[in-house]
């Protein structure tokens, strides 16, 4: 399993849960898992052209990942957080 | 009963006010959403108690949330808005930055409504809202990147920003962009063409040219749907179908307030009768009232002539910014304007535009207000 953390702007998404688990091998499938148990979350984070919204961030174990294709396996821990955005 | 709901969408949330009979006493409702950026907040009219809303948020993408209680409690669209995906590079890869304009469908069409984005998409739900598919006939119209070139735009992206239908017809449509102007559709969005003759876009080499006006509002005479009413960029226009050239109705307001604006209100009844919000739009273009002594405008002659309705705004020092969905009217016996600034105050007048009066102030900056009877 993945380690995942949530930001606050998603936790309404989780029912206020930060940090959970998640199944997949790349960050595409940990979002398409994470989706599936709470549906709209993914779209929020990544658009329809699989791009990493402009204001959001993924890390991979403290990698920036800029492609939601990059792979993930067991005991990875993946972070999403909201970046600056603007007042 | 004059009872009457506003639906205001702010930068930073959406908020609710209800009037008594006499739209004297408002009460609030909100924030609704408190962060996220509301572009628009729409009452089914069908059914007098489906709101949508279009929202996103500095950080998340955007999604359309939906109510059936009054806005106490929400769901969010299963399929929000969304341009197909390309695969393998061919051709630009669109995503939907924010959902700008929400238009219930035809009376005739329950469940249906239409929605307009930035970058400039059409889409159309037929579950409420809760299943958003694009529009070929205008997403993918082999003409989509002259109208909506992927420079072009506003500063917060260019815009698909309104969708009318006509009330006789389902089936005859009309759109206005920020890149290429008003554009006619006779099958239900299948097919469209511009509708631009005598439309000034002064930014432009050709500055009348088939495509590429900023037409910032139109609205159809609710009594006269052949009627359509137009704030563009350049200037106040009409147009009486079926003819196909816009008149340049904002000749006749004075010369030192222009015809530069955000938005056009047509009167619910008197098809003649329209209201603008005039904004400086003189040399590094301010947007703000003219001379900071907001007024309103109100021609009762089809544009021949306009007078100015300023009773109760500041008389100096008001540099009111009203943007595009953030004017509207009511439909009471006396009827009911509405407007909201940038400055996030809400102003109302209950006789058609002679007086006016705030009804709330220290909101964030307000992009849309939209009015509805009270069940």
């Amino acid at each position: 399993m993945i380690a995942v953390f949530i930001p606050s702007q998603l936790t309404s998404y989780t029912d206020g849960v930060s940090r959970l688990t998640a199944a997949g091998g790349s960050i595409e499938a940990v979002l398409d898992d994470l989706d599936r148990r709470f549906p709209g979350l993914k779209f929020r984070v990544v658009d329809e052209q699989d791009r990493i919204r402009r204001h959001m961030r993924i890390f991979k174990n403290g990698d920036r990942a800029q492609d939601v294709r990059a792979a993930v396996g067991e005991g990875d821990e993946v972070l999403i957080f909201g970046a600056l955005s603007g007042g | 009963m004059a009872a009457t709901q506003l639906l205001v969408g702010t930068r930073k949330g959406a908020w609710i006010y209800r009037s008594d009979a006499a739209r004297k006493a408002w009460s609030v409702q909100g924030p609704i959403f408190l962060g996220h950026i509301v572009n628009h907040l729409v009452l089914d009219p069908r059914d007098g108690k489906t709101l949508l809303m279009a929202a996103s948020t500095g950080h998340l993408g955007p999604t359309i949330f939906r109510s059936v209680d009054g806005g106490a409690t929400w769901t969010e669209a299963e399929r929000p808005p969304a341009f197909p995906k390309v695969e393998n590079g061919r051709g630009p890869a669109r995503s939907v930055d924010h959902s700008f304009w929400l238009e219930p469908g035809h009376p005739s069409e329950p469940g249906v409504w239409w929605a307009g984005t930035s970058p400039p998409g059409l889409f159309r739900s037929a579950d409420g809202g809760a299943t958003w598919d694009g529009v070929a006939g205008f997403n993918d119209h082999p003409m989509y990147w002259k109208w909506c070139p992927e420079d072009g735009g506003t500063p917060d992206g260019a815009l698909l920003n309104q969708i009318q239908i006509d009330p006789r017809d389902p089936r005859h449509m009309y759109i206005a962009t920020s890149t290429a102007g008003v554009f006619e559709s006779h099958d239900q969005g299948a097919g469209w063409a511009p509708l631009n003759q005598g439309v000034e876009a002064s930014f432009l080499p050709d500055p009348y040219p088939e495509y590429g006006q900023d037409a910032h509002y139109i609205a159809l005479a609710p009594t006269m749907p052949d009627r359509l009413w137009q704030q563009n960029h350049c200037g106040i226009y009409r147009l009486d179908r079926p003819a196909e050239r816009w008149d340049r109705i904002g000749e006749a307001m004075p010369k030192e307030i222009g015809d530069i604006g955000f938005t056009i209100v047509p009167h619910p009844r008197a098809a003649d009768t329209a209201w603008v919000f005039p904004m400086d739009g003189t040399e590094v273009w301010p947007r703000t009232s003219p001379d900071g002594k907001p007024a309103v405008y109100r021609t009762r002659d089809a544009g021949a002539s306009w007078e100015r309705q300023d009773r109760g705004f500041p008389t100096e020092q008001g540099w009111f910014t009203v943007k595009r969905q953030a004017f509207c009217a009511d439909k009471a016996a006396s009827v009911g304007l509405y407007l909201g600034t940038t400055g996030g105050e809400l102003w109302m007048s209950d006789d058609e535009g002679q007086a006016w009066r705030p009804i709330a102030a220290h909101l964030p900056e307000i992009y849309s207000v939209s009015a509805a009877p009270l069940p």
